[in-house]
């Protein structure tokens, strides 16, 4: 298990045990947080389980791939330099501790 | 302290991706009743899709697809029950007959049953190793026989059944997909989008008959051996998985006497003929301002349907009216559909390498936009077909012109 520290935009934070290969956007999902919707249940589809990630995980990520780039360049709320789709980001022990803020729309 | 009257629950029939939303959305609508999800299924709610993609190849575990853990439900005040099928409707005492004979009092009560796979009506269909994809069930029964599997026959070249040719393909199994038509989805998408994907398949090595129809088949010891064309050839399988489409579940609905057109007809909101009681999702046909009824069969119809119906029975109306759009992954091609593009008489082509665009025009005007790998014209499609847009197929076709610009650009 690997924990990993969900912030909403209204300061809500949840500290969720999310096991190893699982998404972020799934244990969020899974546990019922605020604050992501993940109309299409991960594939990478419609880009409402958008995130910013902590800058100081940004080196223990995989770059986003073409389709999440396009879908990152369509998100509601504003795309920052450490936005990602939850979707996209694999949980590994590397994210011991990594906090994601939740914008306040994702649709 | 006088007792205030206790209302009985909302009751939601069918604990699919729609029937959680409808859930879920009566809470985020501020509702404080009791709300009732009723599942057939003895799983909770769960992600359709990943079911013909992920799942099979060991990418994602039947633990991902749940939607949400039972605490949640908890949480949000939601009372589940699954391996509990209705057996009918009694509208005049705001009553659902459940199989066991109980009935449950409702204030207001959504249909959310989804569809069922057809059945092929031929010989043989009902063997061991021949499978509809439909529930988690069916995809684990797949994936069970899929290890040892060596000869797979897809029947039906829709999106399931390409999905399911491309999984077992990447599994290395020999593949042979049927299709009556003379084209790949040919219910849906433009020939040239046909085209591009009768030559991702047959590049991966897929075998595809055109024109072909299933007479039986085959079976030794009541297990498939094989599928027997109407010309007479026999493919030999030990898998075989039906693609061939869904029938809405309105049985409860017909029942009840409501207005069904290949769907339970309801307006933007889930209405159905009857005050009081709602439909969403697959089951669904919804009234379109020109009068036609319109069912489609996707996650984010559900969604936004069962947003809609939460709205209405919470009050004030937020009626669905986005432009519907739907994925397929098929291999590394992910194809991103917006708008219907049935009925267009033109279509262009935006293209760059491996990835391409087709926009679908009628009488001049954009109605649909198919994206291979292309997320931003997918993205920047749902935009154009929310409001008025001046996008020409010239414009469409040059890969040069930024498609934003259509939304606002006056015409020159
Ligand atoms: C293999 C597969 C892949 C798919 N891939 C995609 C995709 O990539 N993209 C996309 O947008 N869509 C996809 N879809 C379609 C999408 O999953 C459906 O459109 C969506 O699930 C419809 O939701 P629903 O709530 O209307 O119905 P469902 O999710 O089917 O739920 C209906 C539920 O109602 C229950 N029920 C029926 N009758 C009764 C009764 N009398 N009493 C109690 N319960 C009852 C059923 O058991 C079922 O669990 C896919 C579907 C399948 C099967
Ligand atoms: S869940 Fe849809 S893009 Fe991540």
């Amino acid at each position: 298990m690997v924990k990993i520290i969900y912030k909403t935009h209204d300061g809500d934070v949840s500290e969720i045990d999310v096991p190893e290969g699982w998404s972020v956007m799934q244990a969020a999902v899974s546990n019922g947080v605020d604050g992501i919707e993940a109309e299409c249940g991960g594939s990478c589809c419609c880009a409402t389980c958008h995130c910013y990630v902590d800058e100081g995980f940004a080196d223990k990520l995989a770059a986003p791939n073409d389709q999440e780039e396009g879908m990152l360049d369509n998100t509601v709320a504003e795309r920052r330099s450490n936005s990602r789709l939850s979707c996209q980001i694999t949980v590994t022990p590397a994210l011991e501790g990594m906090v994601v803020t939740l914008p306040e729309v994702q649709s | 302290m006088g007792a205030s009257p206790v209302l009985p629950p909302v009751i939601v029939v069918g604990a699919g991706q729609g029937g959680l939303q409808v859930a879920e959305s009566l809470r985020s609508e501020g509702f404080s009743g009791d709300i009732l999800l009723l599942g057939a299924e003895h799983h909770a709610p769960y992600h359709r899709p990943p079911l013909s993609k992920g799942l099979l190849l060991g990418e994602t575990t039947a633990g991902q697809v749940l939607i949400r853990q039972p605490a949640v439900f908890d949480k949000k005040g939601i009372t589940l029950r699954t391996g509990t099928r209705v057996a009918g409707l009694d509208p005049a005492a705001r009553q659902i007959v459940l199989e066991t004979g109980e009935r449950l009092e409702y204030q207001a009560l959504v249909l959310a049953t989804g569809a069922r796979p057809r059945r092929l009506p031929v010989p043989g269909a009902d063997a061991r190793g021949v499978h509809s994809i439909r529930t988690l069930d069916d995809a684990q029964a797949i994936g069970a026989e899929l290890a040892a599997a060596e000869n797979v026959v897809v029947i039906g070249g829709g999106f399931i059944g390409l999905e399911m040719a491309a999984v077992a393909r990447k599994l290395g199994k020999a593949v042979t997909v049927v299709e009556a038509a003379d084209r790949l989805m040919a219910r849906v998408v433009a020939p040239p989008v046909s085209d591009h994907y009768r030559a991702l398949h047959e590049g991966h090595g897929v075998t595809i008959l055109f024109g072909t129809a299933v007479a039986g088949i085959a079976v030794e010891d009541g297990t498939a051996r094989g599928v027997r064309c109407a010309d007479g050839t026999m493919l030999p399988a030990d898998l075989v998985v039906l693609g061939i489409g869904v029938e809405p579940e309105t049985v409860l609905a017909e029942g009840a006497g409501l207005v069904c057109d290949r769907g339970v007809v309801v307006d933007g909101c889930g209405r159905t003929s009857h005050p009081d009681i709602y439909a969403i999702g697959d089951c669904a046909a919804r009234r379109l301002p020109d009068g036609q009824c319109q069912r489609l069969e996707s996650v984010q119809n559900a969604v936004e349907l069962g947003k809609a119906c939460a709205a209405a029975i919470v009050g004030p109306d937020k009626p669905f009216i986005a432009a519907p759009w739907f994925w397929s992954d098929q291999y590394d091609a992910k194809l991103q559909m917006v708008g219907l593009s049935a009925g267009h008489d033109t279509v262009v082509a935006r293209q760059d390498g491996a990835t391409c665009s087709w926009f679908y025009f009628k009488d001049g005007r954009l109605i649909a936009i198919d994206s291979v790998n292309r997320p931003a014209d997918h993205m920047a499609g749902r935009k154009l077909l929310a409001g008025p847009n001046v996008l020409t197929p010239e414009m469409a076709a040059d890969g040069a012109y930024p498609l934003k610009d259509a939304m606002t650009a006056p015409v020159a």
